[in-house]
């Protein structure tokens, strides 16, 4: 899912909702969430846990780096907001768990900062910004394991483009997104990236 | 990064701060209930040390675990090595058995430097000769980071013998590399000839340099070196340059005590000073795990690097 973060090297794409392509590099983008949309999907998202899990007792959330951990955040301060329940989220890395390590220079390892109760008997409810092949959702399950045992584990994803690899399906969806192989989402953030959206790049040329 | 860490003069100050972070999120796992990573899975570290050492080797060995690497321990003694065998055929040995990392210690500098040459997988110096010793200086300037925050423009001090000290000429490239100002305070008799072209300051007087030093490391007087008459007696030695609790005293209050140990408590240091809270050789020893985890997750973690650099 490592496509699904923007990098500093990928340069904002177009104005968000034009469809143009940038002058030099033959990539289509087009933004499929704009900002308010992002609001109404984590709005709805937290409305959703603290439906199934009753209230959200017992909950703690858990974002993967980088966008995961805005968005866990986020959702935290609505169900605050709406029942009043303070939940604590945190973060969890999952850079030693991945089974792709072997294929790149070994990369920095992310920030894991877990509540200060631990996740032993806690419903553990992980947050990524793109659900994709699945494997970072693996890795995330293999983390857990070696830090607590939770009662139960959950997924909430701000997108889920399709094409999974593994059996691994999300609790809490913000969009649907059907993608093509080929196609690449990107997450932005105003808290990282200055702004929020979700856009939907197509490859001109395949690298 | 490159692929062996033979010298800490082969760490650009990006790679150095890529180990220090590492090692940051590593120390988390030293206080988890499973002291595990399943990353190193299936890769296999040889520890070969030609020279006795408790420490270091059982840090590496720790290291390499908690990374569920396989660790193949290899000392000198008792081996085909008592019996005459050359450190190259000793190397072929390695290579026939799939060594994915050597971590050597060797009585000769610059024998990590030619086992390099003999030998596929990564080379990790822990110690050779009076040369280098470069994760003693990472898990230094770790512990120092953790108690000071960053190191550009901090004070060291680095006491004692110089000479035969792998620890210092490792340290003190490694803080140059980070921004620190190091200054060395010995005996001359016990600062090597080449001292002066070293990134660092000297000095005769400790006394002098203590009020304005962040940090004070004191080194071991390595007794079994001492063949020649370097300074007149213990007592002297350690009245000069010895940390006792008065020049404890004069250290500005935020400062630390180092030492890389083991200690000659009561020749360069005090018993008590080595016991005060401003001491920081316990963490030392359990900093030492987390950065050798983090070089040899970011050495053997990754692709393999094609060459030398990348």
């Amino acid at each position: 899912m490592s496509d699904a973060r923007p990098r500093p090297a990928t340069r904002g794409p177009s104005e968000p909702g034009s469809t143009t392509s940038s002058p030099s590099v033959a990539n289509v983008s087009r933004a499929v969430l704009e900002g308010p949309d992002i609001h109404r999907a984590l709005t709805r998202i937290a409305h959703e846990i603290l439906e199934r899990t009753k209230g959200a007792q017992d909950v703690v959330l858990l974002g993967i780096p980088t966008r995961g951990v805005t968005l866990a955040r986020r959702i935290g301060e609505r169900v605050a907001r709406f029942e009043g329940v303070q939940i604590p989220a945190g973060s969890i890395d999952i850079t030693m768990y991945r089974d792709d390590l072997r294929l790149r220079p070994a990369r920095p390892l992310g920030r894991t900062e877990l509540p200060p109760d631990g996740i032993d008997g806690k419903i553990v409810v992980l947050v990524d910004d793109v659900l994709f092949s699945g494997r970072t959702v693996r890795a995330a399950l293999d983390a857990l394991g070696d830090i607590g045992r939770p009662r139960a584990v959950q997924l909430a994803t701000l997108v889920d483009r399709g094409h999974r690899e593994l059996p691994i399906r999300a609790d809490y969806v913000g969009k649907n997104l059907p993608t093509a192989m080929s196609e690449k989402v990107k997450v932005f953030l105003a808290e990282t990236d200055g702004r929020d959206a979700v856009v939907l790049i197509k490859e001109g040329d395949a690298k | 990064m490159k692929r062996h860490l033979i010298s800490a003069a082969d760490l650009s100050r990006d790679d150095a701060l890529l180990i220090l972070d590492t090692a940051e999120e590593l120390a988390q796992v030293s206080q988890r209930s499973i002291k595990k990573l399943p990353t190193l899975r299936g890769r296999t570290v040889v520890n070969l040390f030609f020279e006795d050492s408790t420490r270091t080797r059982i840090s590496f060995e720790a290291a390499a675990k908690r990374l569920s690497a396989d660790v193949i321990n290899f000392s000198a003694k008792g081996s085909s090595v008592s019996k005459g065998e050359s450190l190259k055929d000793t190397a072929l040995t390695l290579q026939a058995m799939g060594a994915d990392a050597v971590v050597i210690r060797h009585g000769a500098s610059g024998a990590p430097h030619r086992l390099a040459e003999w030998v596929d997988g990564s080379i990790v110096n822990a110690g050779d000769g009076t040369h280098e010793h470069p994760t003693q200086a990472l898990l230094d300037a770790f512990s120092m980071r953790r108690r000071l925050g960053p190191l550009d423009g901090r004070r060291v001090t680095i006491v004692g013998d110089v000479l035969h000290s792998r620890v210092a000429r490792s340290n003190v490239l490694l803080l140059a590399t980070l921004g620190a100002e190091v200054t060395l305070v010995a005996p001359p008799t016990l600062l090597p000839v080449s001292v002066g072209s070293w990134p660092c300051e000297i000095s005769y007087d400790l006394d002098a340099v203590l009020p304005k030093s962040d940090v004070v490391m004191m080194l071991r007087v390595q007794r079994e070196r001492m063949n020649a008459a370097f300074f007149p007696s213990a007592r002297e030695y350690s009245r000069r340059y010895g940390l006792d609790r008065d020049r404890l005293g004069r250290m500005p209050d935020h400062a630390v005590v180092m030492h890389p140990g083991p200690m000659n408590r009561g020749m360069e240091i005090a018993a008590e000073v080595a016991d005060s809270p401003r001491s920081t050789i316990v963490e030392q020893v359990t900093n030492g795990v987390t950065i050798r985890m983090a070089v040899l997750y970011l050495l053997l973690g990754g692709a393999e690097l094609e060459g030398g650099a990348q």
